[in-house]
């Protein structure tokens, strides 16, 4: 239950991958030119959000498996 | 039919038992090849394979010296220059070492029945605190002193300080463990979701051999081999990808204390 509840923590970070995938996109859309320069960032971004939601996957994965 | 055992895939046993030996600082080391060891050994063993025989110089390159240089402009062009500028040429080599090593781990791990070496914590805490301590021995060799700076950015009055600084600090320290697990957290994640979704293929068919109204299990156990096969693509691409972001990071956290003087 603990675990499965620690997973909720995960909303957050699809929702901001949303964001940002999205906005990079319309970005995109509206300079193309300059869409391959904000790659890096975009992915960078990316690491940075997802470190969040992974967070709650390891806090889930430790309630799961360690013992106290 | 075995239990269920999403875990067991991670687990680490010994394939060549090798007697321990005391090692001073770190105490009883165990030197045992165990299945980690070995996949990392032949992950290693790839990359410089595939280099030495890719790595000929020639002037009209062949397909796989095309394919060694097109990765490593990847980490030249596209990471180490625009992110730390001429002055992050000398990391070249460590961070394209660290890319290509994560992302051959990252690849042979998703073969079956193969190990994943980076779903071990200890692996990327390694890996991670590596990074972290060349950034600080670098910072300290460029900027002496002034690494602290790093700590406190321009521009911000006393009061604010006395919050910011606090922050950056913890930041500073919890980027090594963000690093560490980020890849650790991805590798695990995927390969259990993969892990549930092949068993549900098995367990739901057994279940539709109940005939009747269970029947209807075939579609969801097909339904599952589909998923299973787009999973495998998705963890293709996010083995590349998290080599790819754990590489940038590193260039980003370089980038800070090699341009920490002229605000790049």
């Amino acid at each position: 239950m603990g675990a499965g509840l620690a997973m909720t923590g995960m909303i957050g970070a699809g929702a901001g991958l949303g964001i940002l995938f999205g906005n990079y996109l319309q970005a995109a859309m509206r300079n193309p030119s300059a869409a391959a320069g904000e790659r890096p960032m975009l992915l960078l971004g990316f690491a940075v959000t997802e470190a969040l939601g992974i967070f709650s996957l390891v806090v889930a994965l430790i309630i799961l498996f360690v013992k106290v | 039919m075995a239990a269920i055992e999403p875990m067991n895939q991670f687990l680490i046993h010994k394939l060549v038992a090798l007697p321990a030996v005391d090692v001073p600082v770190l105490g009883h080391v165990d030197l045992s090849i165990t299945n980690s060891v070995a996949f990392m050994m032949i992950s290693a063993a790839i990359i410089a394979v595939f280099f030495l025989s890719a790595a000929r110089g020639a002037v009209v390159p062949g397909r796989m010296q095309a394919l060694a240089e097109t990765l490593y402009d990847l980490v030249d062009k596209g990471l180490t220059g625009p992110m730390i500028g001429d002055r992050g040429r000398p990391f070249v080599p460590f961070i394209f070492t660290l890319f290509a090593l994560i992302a051959v781990m990252n690849i042979i791990g998703l073969a079956p029945g193969s190990f994943t070496v980076t779903s071990q914590l200890a692996v990327t805490a390694t890996l991670a605190l590596m990074t972290f301590l060349i950034v600080i021995v670098v910072g300290f060799a460029r900027n002496g002193l002034g690494f602290f700076k790093l700590f406190a950015p321009s521009g911000v009055g006393i009061g604010m300080l006395l919050i910011l600084v606090p922050i950056e600090v913890i930041s500073f320290f919890m980027r090594p463990v963000t690093l560490a697990m980020r890849l650790f957290g991805n590798m695990v994640g995927g390969h259990v979701v993969m892990y549930m979704f092949a068993t549900f293929i098995i367990s739901l068919g057994a279940f539709a051999m109940h005939g009747g109204l269970a029947s209807l299990g075939f579609l969801a156990s097909g339904l599952s081999l589909v998923m299973v096969i787009a999973l495998m693509i998705l963890e293709l691409i996010v083995a590349g990808l998290q080599a790819f972001v754990f590489a940038s990071l590193t260039c980003t956290y370089l980038s800070d204390v090699v341009n920490l003087d002229h605000g790049h």
